[in-house]
């Protein structure tokens, strides 16, 4: 119980503070929308929706996780706060759990900008639904603690939107969003299948009955241990810098 | 391994960063109840010292005790028992007071309404009543002082590590903090407290520790600390008349005093009591007429400054010669 009670705090805290505040709603809005037009406006022909979908939505929560992730936390461990938190009585995974959740709501909440957008559009059934939920909330886990790695790295807040960039970049043009993995050159190609979004964007793909690489429990396989090596990342990361 | 009776206890504790030793065997027990001060010049490892017993930092080597059992690996297990003043006001700007409080009882499981509850006494007791629904970021230095206080109590801890508590703070917050500390003892809090002024240790503290490159240089009650500057011997004379002459006989006259002659005043130290009557009849025999004779009341800064390497005489030296 009192666990719960530190979890909803920490998770409330943060939504109120950070993810509810004007700004960041309204880029919660608008860069979804801005990826939508962007897809948009480079297609030749009419739009294909359930194509277009996908990318969308992995570019929604990677960007908008990572990125409220890393900032958020490079900001209270600047002013100190953070150390607040790590002096108390809350077990490690618990912190970066109530600290990453906050993020992955955000993120996983841009990314349903646009399906709700699509909605009117496309039918969806409700089993492609919770496969698509399901492949947000992974993807949002992963970017969130790819975002937290991020924040154990740096020190500033402008550290952190620039370390994200060198590896959000590269990830989005090496998980197949753009062209097809086969494409990838092959030196190359192997670090795309230990990418969170290489199942994540195929995830989608699968959920909107688009054409798959992988099948869906095995994606939803990888992505969740990737996940978890993540996770634990995190945890070894914060262990060994934010303990001295 | 055991230790008791202590709240808490330190020993052999040791803290590398690299080749640098922060923190370096060092050994003390802190009784319940007690306020310990925790004494040194800047960089002297007070700051590690509590990170360490708080659990933001992995000792080196040596080990902690909590209330007899040991908790080198597992400070984690006893950070419900502490309350932690950090030298920053590290409580989150763009909350409110009383919402500050509120959520660092949730950080220890309280429930809402008991963290209510608590948190409206606190903020009443600390005359942040009024201040309540204001943002953090705008409150005065002294105020949030008073509030990263009334955090570190809200769960009510049997423990309370105070690093600078009153430091750049106006003189009524540094007052009224003191009196809380005081009421705290009262109340069976233990607190181990750092400090930079030496009044405040001197006036709160039941034992001090002075430290100094890591290592623990003094350790006593703080009137055994400031009988033992009794012993030495520190006397001003205000005469009238030339005194610059005066050096060289004072010298031969007294062994082992080392004098200071600043205008019309000449101190005279020793590491020995000083009676005062030779030194009236060495006045008198010289025609010099004396207006005023006074024991300087030996202070813990004159203890501290001699425990952690600087002693009193060398403050003397810029003035003074040695006989």
């Amino acid at each position: 119980m009192k666990r719960w009670i530190t979890f909803q705090a920490i998770l409330i805290k943060d939504v109120r503070s950070y993810y509810l505040k004007p700004p960041n709603l309204s880029w919660g809005l608008l860069f979804p929308l801005a990826w939508t037009l962007m897809f948009f406006l480079r297609s030749q022909g009419p739009i294909d929706i359930r194509s277009l979908l996908p990318g969308v939505m992995t570019l929604s929560v990677l960007f908008g996780t990572t990125s409220m992730l890393a900032v958020t936390v490079t900001f209270e461990r600047k002013g100190k706060s953070f150390e607040r938190l790590l002096q108390a009585p809350i077990p490690l995974g618990l912190l970066v759990l109530a600290k990453t959740s906050g993020a992955i709501l955000f993120g996983t909440l841009n990314a349903l900008v646009p399906l709700a957008l699509a909605a009117f559009y496309i039918p969806l059934e409700a089993s492609g639904a919770i496969r698509l939920l399901t492949a947000c909330l992974l993807l949002a886990f992963s970017s969130a603690f790819l975002g937290l790695l991020v924040a154990v790295s740096v020190q500033e807040v402008f550290e952190a939107q620039t370390l994200s960039n060198f590896f959000r970049f590269p990830m989005v043009f090496l998980c197949g969003l753009f062209f097809p993995l086969e494409r990838v050159p092959l030196p190359l190609r192997s670090l795309s299948y230990i990418l969170p979004p290489t199942y994540g964007v195929d995830l989608l793909r699968g959920a909107l009955g688009e054409e798959v690489l992988f099948s869906t429990a095995s994606s939803l396989a990888r992505l969740t241990a990737l996940c978890t090596v993540l996770a634990l990342l995190c945890l070894r990361a914060i262990n060994r810098h934010w303990i001295d | 391994m055991k230790s008791e009776p202590f709240a808490f206890e330190v020993r052999g504790l040791r803290k590398a960063f690299g080749s640098l030793r922060a923190v370096d065997s060092l050994s003390f027990g802190v009784f319940p109840g007690e306020i310990f001060g925790f004494l040194g010049p800047n960089g002297a490892g007070k700051t590690t010292t509590i990170r360490m017993l708080t659990g933001l930092a992995r000792p080196t080597g040596g080990h902690l005790f909590f209330f007899g059992e040991e908790r080198t690996a597992d400070v984690k297990a006893v950070q419900h028992l502490m309350g932690i003043v950090p030298d920053d006001d590290n409580l989150y700007p763009e909350l409110t007071g009383r919402a500050n409080l509120e959520f660092c009882g949730a950080l220890y499981g309280m429930p809402r309404k008991e963290r209510q509850e608590r948190a409206e006494m606190l903020l009443e007791r600390f005359g942040l009543a009024e201040a309540a629904g204001r943002f953090f970021a705008t409150y005065s230095k002294g105020m949030r002082r008073k509030l990263v206080l009334a955090a570190a109590l809200m769960h009510r801890p049997p423990i309370l590590f105070l690093d600078e508590p009153t430091t750049g703070i106006d003189v009524a917050s540094a007052r009224s903090i003191r009196q809380l500390l005081d009421d705290l003892r009262c109340e069976g809090t233990t607190i181990f407290l750092t400090t930079h002024y030496i009044e405040e240790a001197q006036r709160l503290c039941d034992r001090i520790a002075f430290i100094a490159e890591g290592r623990l240089v003094a350790l006593d009650a703080t009137a055994t600390l400031l009988a033992s500057a009794r012993e030495e011997g520190a006397i001003d004379f205000v005469v009238e008349g030339e005194t610059l002459s005066l050096r060289e006989p004072l010298g031969l006259a007294f062994g082992g005093v080392t004098c200071r002659i600043e205008g019309n005043t000449v101190s005279v130290r020793s590491s020995e009591p000083l009676r005062l009557t030779p030194f009236l009849n060495f006045f008198r025999d010289r025609g010099i007429e004396l207006r005023e004779a006074r024991r300087e009341k030996p202070s813990l800064e004159e203890v501290f400054l001699r425990v952690t390497g600087k002693a009193p005489e060398e403050r003397a030296k810029g003035g003074g010669d040695r006989p």
